[in-house]
């Protein structure tokens, strides 16, 4: 025990990141060293060639929008608490965490995670996914492999189905009404053991 | 008042020569000569039992179990049955937005614990062997343990360090003057006779130099003449592990300095290949060179490390096709070290060589453990990559070391882009293979 509160005591404000993301001490510290691995010049905080550096994830199709969803519009830095606070989207929904009324909604809850993936769509950040964002994340995650014809038809088929509104455009409430039926927990968490 | 100096100063001169001589006839007695003659009095293997021992004890004080080694569930689901699964209604697969789920989590999983990364950083002990290049959970924990630690620096820095390096010109130097002097017989039996047993005394001192306690499996496999003989990469210690123990011809690019004079020198007792920087490039010259060595039945197996670069012995990565287009007998060779007892591993982008020649000799002792595969050939219809990956999947098993497909040169390079391209292919044949029946109907 000594040595894992001597790591947390270094943390600022760790007391605050626990209870706001659910994590554990021992997630809080094995965080922070991942942390500090990324940051491989010591600067104490993240920029997103340290994110390219992992092989990874410069090998996922929407890699960079997942480094885009750590930083904040103008901002080319990412300190250990929004680190963390990201992440925490990740966690899995505490099914025995009793609902007290009146406290704020959880980062991991299903609304959270559907955000995040919304993020991931929306770029311009205006509400909606446009059909042009649309087919900029199609093009990214078939690439080469299909014709511009079959995009753009998967893109109209898309949203023709769940644009309900017709405005050529997904809202988050039309995205969230599209996804019902998926077990976003399931899809969107990650387990991590012990 | 200068006379009382100079009893003491004889005296002095006198005690430092007697050591001196004891010091080296020890030396010459348990060491040096049973390298010439290949036998072993057993003094590493007690030496490592009583270091187990010592770790037991210090395994005892530390109290404090060490930060619990974490990781994530990766799910092995594949990208197919994910998204089938994704599906509701078990319709045709058509792209749902819920698709990006997949790739997100799959990126996100990466940030929190990459594989590859991993493999590039020294393996992580759970319990501490009393090396502070080994400490990285253990903080001060108690003063018997710092004590215990301090008594090993004296023993490995002023005792070991100093014999070790002493052994270790002792070496290299006997391997400069005897593989010269052997490379003035005339070609012939005779000649690679004492080419192999010239060879064999040098490495097996410079064995002794590391104190490295080699245990030799399957030796029926060893390599014969006209094979190539391919092994996993840890260290530039792995040759002289192999070497110590058959005679292989090496390959290499020359170097300067030190380096090339015992390159030089080795070159003159039996044929090694060694390139130059320029010919290093031209892919058809290379193997146009190994083959024509390997054809000459005459001639020493070829040593060959297939990965390219030093990986930290916790897994094999992806084997370059090379070696294995030129269609000859592979004998696979698996190395494993134990890295309670110091780590092999040479991570070139922090130390230098010689940094690295001095952290290994500092250690307690290199242990590892060798075993010759049967030999392996390219079967009908098999490609160069197929069978260097089949190889590398029965290194890989006979070793204990996870079998990865990543490519060790992304230990400095970019991610090639056809990657990312196989990703795309997968997620696209899902989708489209579906879409065209939807066009039909």
């Amino acid at each position: 025990m000594g040595s894992t509160n001597s790591t947390l005591l270094k943390i600022p404000n760790v007391e605050v990141l626990m209870q706001e993301t659910g994590f554990s001490p021992a997630h809080i510290i094995r965080l922070h060293d991942r942390f500090k691995a990324l940051d491989k010049e010591g600067r104490g905080h993240l920029c997103p060639q340290d994110f390219g550096a992992i092989k990874e994830l410069a090998m996922n199709p929407i890699g960079d929008r997942i480094i885009g969803a750590f930083f904040s519009p103008g901002k080319e830095m990412v300190d250990f608490h929004t680190f963390v606070k990201i992440l925490a989207h990740f966690r899995p929904v505490d099914k025995d965490r009793p609902k007290e009324p009146n406290s704020p909604e959880l980062i991991n809850s299903r609304s959270n995670k559907l955000k995040f993936a919304f993020q991931l769509y929306d770029q311009d950040k205006d509400g909606k996914i446009s059909r042009d964002e649309l087919l900029k994340v199609l093009r990214a995650m078939l690439g080469m492999q299909v014709t511009e014809e079959q995009l753009e038809s998967i893109a109209d088929r898309t949203i023709q189905e769940a644009d309900l509104d017709r405005d050529d455009a997904i809202s988050f409430e039309e995205f969230r009404k599209s996804l019902e039926k998926v077990n976003i927990d399931h899809k969107m968490s990650i387990r991590f053991l012990r | 008042m200068e006379s009382y100096l100079f009893p003491f100063d004889s005296l002095i001169c006198m005690l430092l020569g007697i050591s001196f001589t004891v010091l080296f006839t020890l030396l010459l007695v348990f060491i040096i000569v049973p390298a010439i003659f290949g036998v072993s009095f057993g003094i590493r293997r007690l030496y490592m039992k009583s270091l187990i021992k010592l770790f037991e004890v210090s395994e005892l004080m530390l109290s404090i179990i060490s930060e619990e080694v974490w990781i994530i569930a990766k799910e092995p689901v594949s990208l197919e049955q994910e998204i089938q699964d994704m599906r509701r209604g078990g319709a045709e697969p058509e792209f749902d937005m819920s698709d990006i789920f997949y790739f997100c989590r799959r990126g996100v999983e990466s940030i929190v614990d990459d594989e590859v990364t991993k493999r590039f950083t020294a393996e992580e002990l759970e319990s501490w062997n009393l090396l502070t290049r080994s400490n990285y959970n253990f903080h001060h924990i108690s003063t018997r343990l710092t004590a215990l630690w301090g008594v090993g620096v004296l023993i490995r820095y002023g005792f070991l360090l100093p014999l070790r390096v002493t052994l270790a010109f002792t070496g290299v130097g006997l391997l400069v003057v005897l593989t010269s002097i052997v490379g003035l017989f005339p070609n012939g039996r005779m000649k690679n006779y004492l080419s192999d047993k010239v060879h064999l005394m040098c490495y097996r001192i410079c064995v002794r130099a590391l104190t490295a306690i080699i245990t030799y499996h399957d030796s029926e496999n060893k390599p014969k003449n006209g094979g190539i003989c391919v092994a996993n990469h840890t260290s530039p210690i792995d040759v002289i592990i192999l070497a110590s123990d058959g005679c292989y011809a090496m390959v290499g690019q020359v170097h300067g300095g030190l380096m090339g004079v015992i390159q030089r020198a080795m070159v003159k007792a039996c044929p090694h290949i060694w390139f130059e920087r320029s010919e290093v490039k031209d892919r058809h010259l290379v193997a146009k060179r190994l083959s024509d060595h390997i054809a000459d039945k005459s001639k020493l197996p070829i040593l060959i490390f297939p990965e390219g670069t030093c990986i930290n012995n916790t897994s094999v990565m992806m084997f370059k096709k090379g070696s294995f287009e030129i269609g000859c007998r592979v004998y696979p060779v698996a190395i494993k070290y134990d890295p309670r007892f110091g780590d092999a591993f040479w991570n070139s982008s922090k130390f230098g060589m010689v940094n690295y020649l001095l952290r290994m000799m500092s250690s307690w002792a290199i242990v590892c453990s060798v075993w010759y595969l049967p030999p392996m050939s390219r079967m009908e219809g098999e490609d160069a990559v197929q069978f260097a990956n089949r190889v590398k999947a029965a290194i890989a098993r006979k070793g204990g070391l996870a079998d990865l497909l990543w490519d060790g040169g992304l230990k400095r390079g970019k991610v090639k882009e056809v990657f990312k391209e196989e990703q795309q292919k997968l997620y696209s044949k899902v989708l489209v293979g579906s879409s065209e029946d939807c066009s039909r109907s």
